[in-house]
């Protein structure tokens, strides 16, 4: 999949200009509220027909206001899951869900109800209507629907915002299906750190209608700036690693990863998944010598190579360990008093309770990266 | 008691042919209504304010007015009287079809306001979703918005059959009063009161009015509250 964008478009006093491209399997745009998102997937929807612009999904063009072209919504055959579900109140379950599917070339009907019964677990709900769900079973039944066109793009907008933790965990390994199994190329639309953390291939940072970054995961999520519209104490680095191990005796799972052993509260993944692993760098505490007699169960061994003053007065001291970088935020006295520098050798300190629990869930694999056109374009 | 439930056969026709008329009257305006309230609800023109005024016009003139604009333009030498019979030897003056018109035209402005309320209140959002589906605007209409609007298709059909039943000036004025052809329920009742002995027929013909109105309402009620349970079972 490659989705190449270049838009336009001025709602009331808010003016959107995107431009990117990305040919990741799950693209995330991420950005706070307001920030341009809902719009530019309402344009790649059809939905908003932009001022300006061009859209080509792989070889079609949607959208190119120079040429005139503009590809109606109901011919795009993009599946769009919005926010608050939309389900057709006047239509069961099973009529939600077959839809589109009539609208489909039966020649392009690659997906089957049972497939998507299966791989939503929603088959006992065939002949309810939506009326009587739970937020959770509604915003499957809307994916579903979405899956049965057979669409050559799927875009989420938000799709767990309206639900409660435990349903975002009901509904998160789905989507993890979808993207590893289905192969359902995604965009997802999430304000979530979190969430994008732990299902992007690529993303996409908004910022005043605006695209800042453009990137895999690990490299544009640790980044000061893309970070900075947020909360600071949410600055971090996201680590890849790989289920090497359980310890049922204690609930503990160890991950491997480049920069040493992790162990993480307990997660229901097999050996071999791999994970993503989300170090907030508030949670990072630095020793100079291997501490001993201490709770925390996570120790790196690594190398400062920066220190950097923080907006709020504190230092961001960047690590190496084992070619991955870690990041840790520190008083000015802390420095000062273990005398840190670049080049000291050091023990990164992370208690296992700190590793953002939210994040831990079956990566995609392998990494994509994402295009290096319009990576990083500066707005 | 008896005489108050045995019609004669001329009240018969009378009764009979009401029906007739106000069904006729509904079933042929609800295409138009359903596309002058959507058109209204929905799109944006120059000059909707004057079509949206025409359209509620046979609310505010005095019935009879109304009936005499139709005779000028429907009559047989009317302009669009005179066009229909020519090309497609249509009558409307002094005919039950005639009489259908009049109360169509009454009964309109009630059609296209309980329509045009319920099609302002559909989410339009769930008409995107079903265009991203892969539904055509025909289709978005047919499947998501008409099935979303019945109830107020239903409540607007009743008001109109009930208009349409109880319609007089216009009627009267434009068709006149003829048994077995345009004479129907209020024409027949005002036409017993001017008879001396006909207070019987009048009550007889009072009472069926009565008891059609009401099953109507009854049946409009009943279809709307299922048709809700229907779109909201929350």
């Amino acid at each position: 999949m490659s989705l190449a964008v270049d838009v336009t478009h001025r709602f009331g006093s808010f003016l959107l200009e995107a431009r990117f491209v990305s040919d990741g399997r799950l693209t995330a745009f991420f950005g706070r509220s307001g920030s341009g998102k809902t719009s530019l997937i309402n344009i790649i929807a059809g939905v908003v027909r932009p001022d300006r612009g061009r859209i080509v999904l792989d070889d079609t063009t949607l959208v190119d206001t120079d040429r005139g072209v503009f590809v109606a919504k109901y011919r795009r055959r993009v599946g769009y899951v919005f926010q608050e579900g939309r389900l057709f109140p006047h239509l069961t379950v099973r009529q939600n869900l077959l839809f589109g599917r009539w609208f489909t070339p039966p020649r392009e009907r690659h997906v089957t109800l049972d497939q998507v019964l299966d791989l939503l677990d929603i088959g006992q709900l065939l002949d309810r209507r939506p009326g009587s769900l739970s937020g959770g079973e509604k915003q499957r039944v809307a994916i579903g629907r979405a899956l049965l066109t057979s669409p050559r793009l799927l875009l989420m907008d938000e799709p767990l915002a309206s639900l409660d933790d435990s349903r975002k965990d009901e509904i998160l390994p789905f989507i993890e299906r979808l993207r590893d199994e289905a192969r359902v190329p995604i965009v997802y639309v999430s304000h979530s750190l979190p969430e994008v953390a732990r299902l992007a291939t690529t993303v996409v940072v908004f910022q005043d209608g605006r695209i800042m970054a453009t990137g895999s995961p690990t490299d544009v999520l640790g980044r000061a700036d893309v970070l900075a519209p947020y909360v600071l104490s949410e600055a971090g680095v996201l680590i890849e690693a790989t289920v090497c191990g359980h310890d049922r005796a204690f609930g503990l799972t160890a991950l491997q990863s480049r920069a040493g052993l992790f162990q993480a509260p307990h997660l229901d993944l097999p050996i071999g998944t791999p994970v993503r692993i989300r170090v907030r760098a508030r949670d990072v505490m630095i020793a100079t010598t291997r501490p001993d007699g201490l709770s925390a169960l996570n120790v790196l061994s690594g190398v400062v190579r920066a220190l950097d003053a923080t907006a709020d007065g504190l230092v961001e001291v960047g690590l190496d360990c084992g070619g991955v970088r870690l990041a840790a935020r520190l008083t000015r006295k802390s420095i000062a008093t273990l005398r840190l520098e670049p080049g000291r050798e050091v023990y990164a300190v992370i208690k296992s309770v700190a590793l953002d629990r939210d994040t831990l869930g079956r990566a995609p694999t392998p990494i994509e990266r994402a295009s290096a056109d319009a990576s990083t374009t500066q707005s | 008691m008896n005489d108050l439930l045995n019609l004669s056969p001329e009240e018969w026709t009378a009764v009979r042919l009401s029906i007739r008329v106000a069904t006729v009257a509904m079933l042929a305006s609800l295409p138009v209504g359903i596309a002058v309230a959507y058109l209204l609800a929905r799109a944006r023109f120059p000059g909707k304010s004057v079509v949206n005024g025409i359209v509620l016009l046979p609310l505010i003139l005095p019935p009879v007015v109304t009936g005499y604009l139709l005779l000028l333009s429907f009559g047989r030498r009317g302009p669009i009287g005179a066009f229909l019979y020519e090309h497609f030897g249509i009558v409307f003056s002094f005919r039950w079809t005639g009489a259908a018109l009049a109360c169509a035209v009454m009964a309109f402005p009630l059609l296209v306001r309980s329509i045009r309320l319920s099609i302002e209140a559909v989410d339009r959002r769930l008409e995107d979703a079903a265009g991203t589906l892969g539904a055509n605007p025909l289709w978005v209409f047919t499947f998501v918005t008409l099935p979303l609007i019945l109830p107020g298709i239903i409540a607007g059909m009743i008001l109109c059959f009930a208009k349409a039943m109880g319609e007089f000036g216009a009627t009267i004025t434009f068709v006149s009063n003829i048994p077995g052809e345009t004479q129907t329920l209020p024409s027949a009742i005002y036409t017993l009161t001017q008879i001396p002995g006909g207070e019987t027929g009048a009550l007889r013909l009072t009472l069926v009015s009565i008891v059609i109105s009401m099953g109507a309402l009854l049946i409009s009620e009943l279809l709307a509250r299922r048709v809700d349970e229907r779109i909201s079972a929350q």
